[in-house]
């Protein structure tokens, strides 16, 4: 997985609330067997008529916004599906950070599998950035992981929290399942209580 | 010993590892597959040579992109893209080793309603499942969530998943419910009440005398939608209408391994003074048949009311509900019974289950629905619909004018060819009323297999209770 430390981007406002994961990836795309590719079709019913023209005023159609590496976003981020497609998609299209009163319990957990930051902050913060963000691509703010802070384009600066096994499993860009692997011998171990305890599972 | 929810229980009974951090490597009992969310998966353990950990407490079967149509064991029936994850899942139960389900099995079908079918699914497990109704699951008191594909190839790999504990939620439904209120009723009330997000970060355990007097079937579609409300997990304790469902099925246990589940089982409930983070009580006389106005699960009203004014909400909702109204064709203040449908759709792991059917014959039978509709049902499982045939209940759909279709997902989220065209509006037994669920445009409106049934009838969005 690629690692997360420090990124300075361009933010996009999303601020609707309840962006769903069919509204990130409709189903349509959802039949590729790869796990890339799918950036193109980021947002794809609100970024395109249905001829493949693009919708002028949707946030990663304007000029400014199109190199986006952060979103700003409404409450309720990734609600619905599981589908792991939603931030395979967002980290192709060039996002790795997106910012959040709150967000999907899968859709969170997922983001850290791709190398995406999922931040929650309470409304009053996740305003100022917004507000940062709307200004355009002068919006260039800067997310440190390591500090665990949020510096806006006039310097003002958020702090945020992060489980630190997450956080550290971003910083070294780590592979979970190697991770869990080295602790075989607990599986293990379990495994041979369990078949004593309740063999009929 | 301090007193334990539900989920304290199941949730210390499945964990293999703790870090000092209190994350925890949590045990996995049962791993459903399905064809969209687990290639990925299969093609990351082939590429750095692993192997299915436990090949014989992982299930596969196709549903998402399964035509419903007969004939459908034709390959030119399906897309070439829906037949490439049809065959790599075909090809990965092989190569793997792992329980499959094919196509041309009558016991195939939708992933949640397969597993408590074939007595996969027992209480006290925990079941995952690339698929975020796994919360469905949970209905047996199984601790099941969905995942996302990396999480699939983890559990894959090592039968295990990377968590933390989430906080406890008991959502009580006291009382009765009154004739033509069912469990999709109810699921759909508490979201309404909690809203979408109500349940990030929870596990809710629904309880109460009007979930403890449901089937098993009726707590499958309440606990199917505890991720709509947000919530990781949704569970019912189990009891004598749990023992009884499960008792006899293929993979549930037999003689005195039976005895031995039955004894555990009967620990598996919340003790008196156990702590609940958030508590919700709703009074079931209280619960209304309702539907869906919006392109949200929380956008829901009793079927007497009206369509809602943006401008009634607060913060972001104004706008998320100004752009649902437009999407949906619909205008402030409307009466909910004068929405036209024309189309219907009856099954999902929601509402594709065998008691649902008998419910829709009910209100169907010597009935033909309104002229122009179209009408399909759509059953859960290959057995499902053996069983609707025997009951006579595919004679009254039949002559009632449905199309009787075969087992999947289908237009629930329309991956199959099962879609609705732009404009259309159909009244759904499914789960998500999303912008473009069930197709580019589509408007949907969730209720219940009656209310869609009733619906199917009139043409319009209709109060079941006008018809009883």
């Amino acid at each position: 997985m690629e690692k997360f430390e420090k990124l300075t981007g361009i933010a996009a406002p999303m601020p609707l609330v309840n962006i769903d994961t069919d509204m990130i990836i409709p189903k349509v795309f959802l039949k590729s067997i790869q796990r890339t590719g799918f950036g193109k079709n980021l947002f794809d019913e609100m970024r395109y008529n249905r001829d493949g023209t693009e919708i002028a005023d949707f946030v990663l159609n304007q000029p400014q916004y199109r190199k986006a590496e952060i979103l700003v976003a409404g409450d309720n981020f990734g609600c619905g599906s599981s589908r792991e497609h939603a931030p395979w998609a967002i980290a192709d299209f060039g996002i790795k950070c997106v910012v959040s009163t709150s967000f999907a319990d899968i859709f969170f957990n997922n983001c850290f599998k791709n190398g995406i930051l999922p931040i929650v902050l309470p409304q009053e913060q996740v305003d100022l950035l917004m507000a940062d963000a709307e200004k355009g691509e002068n919006a260039r703010m800067t997310v440190d992981l390591e500090a665990q802070e949020i510096t806006t384009s006039d310097g003002a600066v958020v702090t945020f929290e992060v489980d630190a096994f997450k956080k550290q499993c971003l910083l070294e860009g780590l592979d979970d399942i190697g991770q869990t692997l080295q602790k075989e011998a607990s599986i293990q171990s379990y495994e041979a209580q369990m078949t004593q305890a309740r063999p009929w599972v | 010993m301090s007193p334990k929810t539900l989920y304290d229980k199941i949730w210390d009974a499945h964990v293999a590892h703790e870090a000092e951090d209190g994350t925890c490597l949590l045990y996995i009992d049962r791993h459903l597959v399905h064809e969209v969310t687990s290639p990925q998966a299969f093609e990351g353990l082939r590429m750095a040579g692993r192997k299915v950990h436990a090949p014989d407490k992982t299930i596969a079967v196709p549903d998402h992109n399964v035509p419903t149509t007969a004939g459908r064991e034709d390959p030119s029936q399906m897309t070439p893209e829906s037949r490439i994850q049809v065959d790599a899942l075909d090809k990965n139960a092989k190569e793997f080793g792992v329980h499959y389900y094919p196509v041309s099995d009558v016991r195939q079908g939708i992933v949640h309603i397969v597993g408590p079918e074939q007595g996969w699914t027992l209480p006290g497990m925990t079941v995952v499942c690339g698929d975020s109704h796994t919360a469905t699951h949970g209905a047996f008191g199984a601790l099941a969530h969905g995942i996302g594909t990396s999480e699939v190839e983890h559990v894959l790999a090592t039968q295990t998943l990377i968590q933390k504990k989430s906080l406890n939620m008991k959502v009580e439904i006291t009382g009765k419910l009154a004739p033509g209120v069912t469990a999709k009723d109810i699921t759909l009330a508490v979201i309404g009440e909690t809203g979408t997000g109500g349940g990030t970060g929870y596990v809710i355990e629904y309880c109460g005398e009007a979930i403890r007097d449901l089937s098993m079937e009726g707590r499958m579609t309440v606990c199917n939608m505890a991720i709509e409300g947000g919530a990781r997990a949704g569970l019912i304790a189990p009891d004598e209408t749990t023992y009884s469902y499960v008792n006899g099925r293929p993979h549930a246990p037999k003689g005195a391994q039976w005895e031995a589940a039955l004894n555990w089982w009967k620990t598996l409930f919340t003790d008196e003074g156990a702590h609940f983070d958030k508590v919700v009580t709703l009074k079931g006389e209280d619960i209304q048949p309702v539907v869906t106005w919006g392109t949200s699960p929380e956008d829901v009203l009793p079927i007497t009311g009206v369509v809602p004014d943006p401008e009634d909400f607060k913060g972001g909702k104004i706008e998320a509900a100004r752009r649902s109204i437009e999407y949906m064709g619909l205008t402030p203040g409307q009466k909910l019974t004068d929405i036209e449908i024309d189309t219907v759709f009856i099954g999902s792991c929601t509402n594709g289950r065998i008691e649902d059917f008998r419910a829709v014959a009910e209100v169907v039978k010597g009935k033909k629905i309104k002229d122009g509709m179209r009408a399909m049902i759509v059953p859960g499982s290959g057995l499902v619909r053996a069983q609707a045939e025997e009951e006579g209940l595919a004679d009254i759909f039949r002559e009632a004018g449905f199309e009787w279709r075969l087992a999947g997902c289908s237009m629930c989220l329309a991956m199959n060819p099962d879609q609705l065209s732009e404009g259309e509006r159909c009244a759904a037994t499914s789960n998500r009323n999303f912008e473009g669920r069930q197709g580019y445009k589509g408007r949907t409106h969730l209720v219940s297999p009656a209310m869609a049934a009733a619906a199917a009838l009139t043409g319009k969005l209709t109060d079941i209770r006008d018809l009883i």
